[in-house]
């Protein structure tokens, strides 16, 4: 259970949130008619005699976009439906040239799942949770409306009309802005390592309607509202902090919540009321008789089953279990399938999974936040990175002269091994030398060594650092500081 | 010598074949036929360079002795199949002017198979009628008249009426039809013709104008049982484009045509006997019986208990289904659009759909919106979707006791222009024998069998199992011998 608690004037109130994301479809095709998917191509160019809703023209089912969403349904641990059936629900407006988009409203495609989300103490979470999932059905996009072309008309581009939606809708399992929050960040992940979405909230391709309520903490559920099409994490939390808070005060102050539909403004990140149930549409739902219902073959779930990859939960549990990586660090790594695929690659090129999972915790994630670049193009690929760590394993380079040499890589796009030869920035173990450079720092510091000598024992340090330096950083530090020892003892 | 266009589908085929005459001098005869019956009104558009080119195409194929299957015929079509470049109208205003750039599977089928198109013909708008009279571009009128000296506009029957009367009138050999509650079978019998509405999926619905779409279903119509078995060859396959579409090989129907119905029990549906129905078709149904007997075939008497249901559930499904396929008609994107000045969405919604769709539309299109609208969709359309389940069921039991049923196509012979159209009820009853069978999805024919005291055609109506149309077109072929139907209306026009 939530702690976490609405305090309005009269007392504490209880927040209860459910989320219907809309994630569009990874596929070549649309859900209905062949046309191509792509984001960003020109106006009314991805559009098929079926889209324009042409007389005549019938939708047949895309296998790849019913597959994404049974990878997706097994993906969160849920049942899929080996009968399901496609509806109309029916409705005028001018960027759905049907007048209704086939969608799945009687059965679904796939029912009930969950996924979990981790405590999070820096966000309020206090322990892990797992949030229901209802159910996924499968339905059209519609197109875009574009009103900033002409003074007095309205365009329509129909690229996006029938391209393939999956509708993911939660339990109303979550009670805080902050679980909210990591509901979707967990369900983008999922969405990405299976391939179904590619969850660019930004580009539209994954969306969320806002289900909000309050109630006296163990009351029956409040009224909702309903927030559409909010498109991103932070406002979503927004979204909910605000309706939350707008509820209470309604309800606090003698009135009714009314069930309405209500928008976002990212600007001032409040809503407003957009129709009130009385004006709500009736869709007339009814099977599309144009389509058969659709029966999946063991096989083919089995199939679906099969092309799964290993999943952040599992990922997580093996980097902890058998890699021997912390579990902060497993998280973060696991987290974005991006980040996972390229840490993975540098164990595969050899890197030991410790020392590697601290270097990109460290050096390559600082690296790349000083960059303002993400894994997907960084600089340095995985090869590079392993000849690095593998300079250090091997005792060639010093954690300080690798960090030296790592700039250099970013800097120059040059390997590891060229770099240190270039820039003679190799690590030295040579005693003879660093007994001589000993010697020399010591002579040099005549008042120091007379108080490590009466017991100061911190100085050390400070021979160790005058001694490096003297070397240019390039000496081994285990070999100065064995060296050390001796000449002060 | 025989005239062209007094020759079938069958005899325009095999004369071609022989060498009798040249596709160009075929396609000039019925051109010229179409283009003198404009008193008719059976065509919105006449295609006269269409068919010109197809038979040059077919004089040219039979010179390199590339024959095709409809080389040499010319036929009709019906004016809600996808013509591309052609107007495709439904016999609506919506869709006045609309030219398709695309062709529907069965038009492409046809052309693939050598044939060539006269015109588009006239129907019922958006295939929503029994006389015609639902028309944006005035009614057909059927060449048959009373044999009392009345010279009354008959009906033709719906909604494939312009294929019916240009058909019986002798200006098309064949066309084509499409059959959602009796849109083949009905006109077929008021007009003295044969038409088949083959198993639903037999046929692509793909470019043709959505009317039902569980219910919709092309089929051929022609002078007899040969030509529409020849037609429909050439019309049926699998369409991939179509997910209702059947994923099976198309019979040679033609080839394995046998009036010898031995072996084959024919099941009389004691629930077809309604009131009112005329005497004379009742006799022309115990001819039939008698027909069928001398043909061999065992008569059974079977019930088809859920038959009185049929009617109200088709009028619940097919406008439920309509009110949505027409939804699409919206002013947005081709068709009509009325922009009123000033005018928002909806104000254009609104003002194009009234303009653009006739009464019936209108009519079939609140209904069907009423009856899926939230508090009524329990009782109207999942009760219908019950009903239609039993129908079903009852034709499954019908088949543990025979292989075929017949009955009357229609109740009534044509009724005139205007006799009916002011009582969609009355209308309405016209499809009462033929609804179950769509509802089902069965296939169904009807051949002449006779006429009536006042020199009008009456239909019978055979009815087979899923995919059995060639048992429902041997029955029809042995009906059609014996009743050796020869009638046919006297050129007035």
């Amino acid at each position: 259970m939530s702690n976490y608690r609405f305090q309005g004037a009269t007392g504490e109130w209880e927040v209860v949130i459910g989320l219907e994301v809309h994630a569009q479809v990874v596929s070549q095709a649309k859900l209905f008619s062949g046309a191509a998917t792509a984001f960003g191509a020109e106006p009314n160019t991805q559009v098929s005699l079926v889209d324009a809703a042409m007389p005549g023209m019938l939708p047949v089912p895309n296998k790849e976009c019913i597959r994404q969403a049974v990878r997706t349904g097994l993906a969160i641990n849920a049942e899929i439906n080996r009968w399901s059936r496609f509806d109309r629900k029916n409705y005028f407006y001018a960027d759905l040239p049907q007048g209704y988009q086939i969608s799945q409203l009687y059965h679904p495609l796939v029912g009930e799942g969950y996924l979990d989300i981790d405590a999070d103490e820096k966000a309020g979470i206090a322990e892990a949770k797992r949030i229901g999932i209802e159910r996924i059905h499968v339905e059209q996009d519609a197109g875009k409306l574009m009103h900033d072309q002409h003074p007095t008309r309205s365009y329509v581009d129909l690229n996006r009309s029938g391209v393939a939606l999956m509708e993911i809708v939660s339990r109303p399992d979550m009670n805080s802005p902050a679980e909210a929050g990591a509901y979707l960040r967990k369900l983008r992940s999922i969405l990405r390592y299976v391939g179904s979405c590619d969850g660019n909230m930004e580009e539209g391709s994954m969306r969320a309607d806002v289900n909000v309520s309050v109630r006296r903490p163990g009351d029956e559920f409040g009224t909702r509202t309903e927030t559409k099409n909010v498109n991103s994490v932070r406002f979503v939390m927004q979204a909910i902090e605000h309706e939350a808070q707008r509820q209470v005060d309604v309800i606090e102050a003698g009135g009714k919540v009314v069930q309405e539909t209500r928008l976002f403004n990212p600007d001032t990140g409040t809503t407003r009321s957009m129709r009130s149930k009385e004006d709500a549409h009736d869709y007339r739902y009814f099977p599309d008789p144009d389509l058969l219902p659709l029966e999946l073959t063991e096989a083919f779930v089995e199939d679906c089953r099969a092309s799964l990859p290993e999943l952040p939960d599992a990922k997580r549990n093996r980097y902890v279990e058998t890699l021997g990586i912390s579990a902060y660090n497993a998280d973060v790594l696991t987290a974005e399938v991006e980040t996972a695929r390229w840490f993975e690659a540098l164990l595969a090129e050899g890197a030991e999974a410790k020392q590697a999972s601290n270097w990109v915790m460290s050096e390559l994630f600082g690296a790349l936040n000083r960059l303002g670049k993400s894994i997907e193009d960084c600089p340095v690929s995985p090869p590079q990175a392993a000849e690095l760590l593998k300079l250090v394993s091997d005792g060639t380079l010093s954690g300080s002269l690798a960090k030296q040499v790592f700039e250099k890589m970013l800097e120059t796009g040059d390997g590891a091994g060229v770099i240190v030869e270039r820039e003679g920035l190799k690590q030295t173990s040579d005693t003879g030398a660093i007994e001589a450079v000993i010697a020399d720092v010591l002579a040099k510091n005549p008042g120091q060594l007379e108080q490590y000598r009466s017991g100061k024992d911190a100085l050390f340090g400070f021979f160790v650092g005058q001694t490096m330096k003297a070397m240019g950083g390039k000496a081994n530090p285990q070999v100065v500081n064995e060296l050390l020892k001796k000449a002060l003892s | 010598m025989t005239k062209l266009t007094d020759l079938g589908i069958a005899a325009l085929r095999d004369g071609f074949r022989a060498g009798d005459f040249s596709a160009r001098d075929v396609a000039i005869a019925f051109n010229d036929a179409v283009a003198s019956a404009k008193p008719l009104n059976a065509f919105i558009v006449e295609t006269p360079d269409h068919a010109l080119a197809a038979a040059d195409a077919a004089d040219a194929d039979r010179a390199s002795g590339n024959l095709k299957p409809l080389s040499g015929v010319p036929i009709g079509m019906k004016d809600l199949f996808a013509t591309k470049g052609v107007q495709t109208t439904a016999a609506s205003h919506m869709l006045e002017g609309f030219k398709p750039e695309y062709e529907s599977t069965v038009s492409s089928n046809l052309w693939r198979a050598g044939a060539g198109m006269l015109g588009k013909l006239n129907l019922d708008q958006f295939a929503m009628g029994s006389s015609n009279e639902t028309s944006y571009f005035g009614n057909v009128i059927s060449p048959w008249r009373r044999n009392n000296g009345d010279t009354a506009a008959l009906a033709p029957g719906g909604s494939s009426g312009g294929s019916s009367a240009a058909i019986a009138a002798r200006i098309v050999p064949g066309a084509t039809g499409t059959d959602t509650g009796g849109s083949i079978r009905q006109p077929a019998a008021f007009t003295g013709i044969s038409g088949i509405k083959p198993t639903y999926g037999r046929c692509s619905r793909w470019g043709v104008v959505a009317f039902a779409s569980s219910l919709d279903q092309a089929g051929p119509m022609a002078r007899d049982v040969r030509d529409c078995a020849i037609l429909l060859e050439n019309m049926a396959g699998f369409d991939a484009k179509d997910s209702t579409s059947l994923d099976l090989p198309v019979p040679n129907w033609e080839a394995a045509l046998s009036s010898d119905l031995k072996g084959k029990r024919v099941g009389i549906p004691k629930e077809y006997r309604v009131d009112g129905m005329p005497a004379e078709i009742e006799a022309l149904w115990e001819q039939g019986i008698a027909w069928l007997k001398d043909a061999g075939a065992e008569i059974v008497s079977v019930s088809l208990p859920h038959t009185k249901y049929a009617l109200p559930a088709y009028y619940i499904i097919a406008p439920a289904e309509a009110s949505s396929n027409l939804a699409r008609y919206d002013g947005v994107r081709y068709g009509l659009r009325d922009l009123p000045d000033g005018a928002n969405l909806q104000d254009m919604y609104a003002a194009t759909r009234a303009a653009g769709f006739g009464d019936e539309v209108k009519r079939r299109i609140m209904i069907g919106t009423y009856v899926l609208s939230a508090g009524f969709y329990d009782a109207y359309y999942t009760q219908a979707q019950k009903v239609r389940t039993l129908i079903a069921q009852d034709f499954d039991k019908a088949w543990e006791s025979c292989d075929l049923l017949l009955t009357p196509t229609a109740p009534s012979a044509a009724f005139g222009l205007g006799e009916k159209s002011a009582d969609p009820l009355a209308m309405y009853l016209n499809d009462v024998f033929t609804v179950p069978t769509s509802l089902a999805g069965l296939p169904a024919m009807s051949v002449p069998g006779g006429l009536d005291a006042l020199g009008l055609p009456l239909g019978l109506q055979v009815i087979g199992k899923a995919l059995d149309e060639q048992s429902v077109l041997n029955a029809s072929l042995a009906l059609e011998e014996r009743a050796g139907f020869t009638a046919r209306p006297d050129k007035w026009w």
